[in-house]
């Protein structure tokens, strides 16, 4: 039966991450933005919220209740509050959901429980390529054996990078596909390079060269190659959910601005071309959120949900774009300056065109 | 009930009977009603009259309630617009009535539309002059009280009535007519009344040659003292003269809750009109080889693969919102916004949809050899009616800004 009504379970935790994303998360958003980090504080606060670790198994000490719904519920309020400062609360899912799913009785155990320890400890996982046709089912970073080892080469780029990590999960084509790896941060042959973005100012990435990297076959997580479309599925909708929050953001500050902002004597929001232009900003995200519920519902049930994470993302880049450049029209010069949150929103949605499982769920 | 995107098992079995429907009964006529424009299409009128409207019986699984009705209008519009305006219901003068009328007018005008045999009959609803579409607010159609006869007498002219051929001239149907008892008092004085087919003082002017959805019969009434009795009247008489610090004119306010009702309706119209032609388009592109890869990154895909991606998520993120707007009637939330919003997102999607494939087809496109040229024709329209897309970002505007009419027009 159709129903569009979180459960209580969801509603609670959406009104404990709103109020996060509202007194810690967004005050912050500028000054994280500019100094390229996120603020310690906020990030060590929201670990103990437990949002990650209440999806991670039982086993190793997590709350074992995993669902794409409640993750894409989390994920739009926090990046609600800012977007590279929800990806790096969410980064520790980024070593933790594939190491859960994926990984070796040795591996879960190394990994799993430091992440649901008392201190942050956040995650990399790297995936996307600099190179403009890059295709994540298709990766040119190569997986190649050598006697008992593997080697690794190739170059990862927006790979999250947050002090304190000591993994990174690294995607690759082997001979049947994709294939990932785990590998210490300091594993030789491995560079990483701090780089910069026109947005995300909040989350450290790297630009990372492996070049002949060596681990041995254990390194390899048990992910097959369709294993590892649907973790980017997931990624898909995870990241859709951050773009539909990061909308309404950007919507809801340019609809309270056009209230109070006047011209000729009365608020812009009492003209048509501005009050429509909000309109049709409400419209889409409320279409865009539908859409990555839709596919979140079908992550969950276990069903193929490559098509509904497409169009899910898709709408969602589309409508994020269009929805923060609109409230840097709304606010007119103002929305060009940085005292205001609009061009902070639109640097970082722009980024949506490239983004590719800078989380997952 | 936590968020939940599975259609029930009773859904389901009236969402297959209904496609089972439209491709049987109204795609082979579809065409033929659309060239041979006013004539009555005998064929899908007196089968829904003598089958149809029984024909799916099955209550016994639970279904999705309004969310339901909403996926009876998409698979009948998919099959064909034009002949789904022309069935034989109450349609939205069957809406006005049961939200604001009382039990026994419902008993009264509706129940001969769920007796067996007799002859089809319609219902209607007129609201739009020739001078007031958009701003209802603005008719000039008067009814005034007869005490003697404890009648109204209604005068004025009114266009644009969906049905209204049908329902003004076979006996036992009706027309829901908006007037206004007194036009000093604005929108406070507009009430609507029952007017019974073929009562005296009605008269059927024509009906509009149109750009697409031509089987439905959409009529040019005129009423010169036409009387009804006192009883006809929906709602109260009594006239609340405009007051901004009380919610006043509930009467108007009444009448435009209708809308709340059928917008979400029109919406899932719109969705099967647009699904129509991308239906269509991917089954083509498909003989011809073209696939569309959904796991492709969007710079690596052709233009027609991003074209039919971005439609199919439009398509959806409208339907998405109809059934959201459904769902809120089923729970009893005042839907409002979000039907103005499905209807504003589904009339403008499915204008696009349907032009974007009439342009990737090319001439087969543009043929009346297929119909996907009368789709686009078809989907036009539910841009306009039911408040157009403009009317749909107001009320949208108005509630997200809260601000009250006299501030946003």
């Amino acid at each position: 039966m159709i129903d569009f009504e979180p459960s209580e379970e969801q509603a609670l935790i959406i009104e404990t991450v709103r109020a996060f994303a509202e007194n810690e998360i967004r005050p912050l958003c500028r000054e994280a933005d500019e100094s390229g980090a996120p603020p310690k504080s906020v990030v060590e606060a929201a670990h103990e919220l437990g949002l990650v670790a209440n999806a991670l198994p039982e086993k190793e000490g997590g709350g074992g209740e995993r669902s794409a719904m409640t993750g894409v519920l989390i994920a739009e309020e926090l990046a609600w509050g800012d977007l590279a400062i929800a990806l790096a609360i969410l980064s520790p899912g980024l070593l933790g959901f594939p190491v859960a799913d994926f990984g070796s009785e040795s591996q879960r155990s190394e990994i799993l429980p430091d992440l649901m320890d008392s201190d942050f400890v956040p995650g990399s996982l790297a995936m996307v390529e600099p190179r403009f046709d890059f295709d994540a089912m298709h990766p040119q970073t190569t997986a190649k054996r050598d006697g008992d080892d593997i080697l690794l080469d190739g170059v990862k780029c927006q790979v999250p990078w947050l002090e304190g990590g000591r993994h990174v999960i690294v995607v690759a084509a082997d001979e049947a596909g994709l294939a990932a790896f785990l590998l210490p941060r300091d594993i030789d042959g491995l560079c990483a390079e701090p780089e910069l973005m026109m947005g995300l100012g909040g989350l450290p990435t790297v630009e990372l060269t492996l070049s002949g990297v060596r681990v041995a076959a254990s390194a390899r997580l048990s992910a097959s190659d369709a294993d590892l479309r649907r973790m980017i599925d997931r990624g898909r909708v995870a990241l859709a959910a951050a773009g539909v929050g990061t909308a309404r953001a950007s919507y809801e500050v340019s609809r309270d601005y056009a209230k109070e902002r006047e011209t000729f004597g009365q608020p812009i929001a009492t003209r048509q071309a501005i009050a429509f232009k909000l309109a049709d900003m409400a419209i889409e995200i409320d279409g865009a959120r539908l859409l990555v519920w839709e596919a979140a519902a079908a992550l969950d049930r276990g069903e193929d949900a490559t098509r509904l994470a497409r169009l899910a993302y898709d709408q969602t880049m589309r409508v994020a774009l269009a929805v923060t450049d609109g409230a840097v029209q709304v606010y007119g010069g103002h929305g060009y300056i940085r005292d205001y949150l609009p061009e902070l929103h639109l640097r970082n949605v722009a980024g949506f065109a490239s983004f590719e499982s800078l989380v997952l769920l | 009930m936590p968020i939940n995107f599975e259609l029930s098992e009773g859904s389901k079995l009236a969402q297959a009977h209904y496609h089972a429907v439209a491709v049987e009964k109204m795609r082979p006529v579809s065409r033929k009603y659309d060239l041979a424009e006013h004539t009555l299409p005998t064929e899908w009128v007196d089968y829904w009259w003598d089958e149809g409207r029984f024909a799916f019986q099955d209550k016994s699984a639970p279904t999705d309630g309004f969310i339901t009705i909403c996926l009876q209008a998409e698979e009948l519009c998919w099959g064909d617009a034009g002949l789904y305006l022309r069935m034989p219901t109450p349609a939205l003068g069957g809406s006005a009535v049961s939200s604001a009328g009382t039990s026994d007018q419902r008993t009264q005008f509706m129940s001969a539309f769920r007796e067996k045999g007799g002859h089809p009959i319609w219902g209607a609803m007129a609201i739009t002059e020739p001078q007031a579409g958009s701003d209802a607010a603005a008719i000039e159609t008067t009814a005034d009280f007869d005490p003697e006869t404890e009648e109204w007498i209604l005068n004025g002219t009114k266009i644009f009535c969906t049905a209204g051929e049908g329902a003004s001239t076979a006996d036992g149907g009706f027309i829901v007519v908006w007037a206004t008892i007194d036009k000093s008092a604005g929108r406070g004085g507009i009430k609507s009344f029952v007017v019974m087919a073929n009562t005296p003082g009605m008269e059927l002017i024509g009906c509009e040659k149109k750009l697409g959805i031509r089987a439905s019969d959409t009529a040019t009434l005129r009423f010169d003292n036409c009387r009804v009795p006192k009883g006809n009247l929906l709602g109260s008489a009594e006239v609340r003269k405009k007051d901004p610090s009380k919610a006043g004119d509930k009467g108007f306010k009444g009448a435009m809750a209708t809308f709340d009702a059928s917008r979400p309706i029109v919406a899932a119209m719109a969705t099967g009109v647009g699904r129509a032609a991308l239906d269509f388009l991917k089954e083509e592109l498909e003989r011809q080889g073209v696939e569309i890869r959904y796991d492709a990154p969007p710079r690596e895909l052709t233009a027609i693969e991003r074209d039919v991606i971005e439609m199919e998520a439009d398509l959806q993120a409208a339907r998405l919102l109809t059934w959201r707007a459904a769902w809120m009637m089923n729970t009893g939330k005042r839907n409002n916004l979000e039907a103005s919003m499905a209807k504003a997102k589904a009339g403008l999607a499915v204008t696009k949809i349907t032009q974007k494939t009439v342009q990737i087809l090319g001439p087969v496109g543009y043929s009346k050899k297929l119909l996907v040229e009368k789709w686009m024709r078809d989907a036009k329209i539910n841009d306009i009616y039911e408040g157009t897309q403009q009317i749909n970002q107001l009320i949208v505007a108005r509630r997200i800004l809260d601000y009250p009419s006299a501030m946003l027009r």
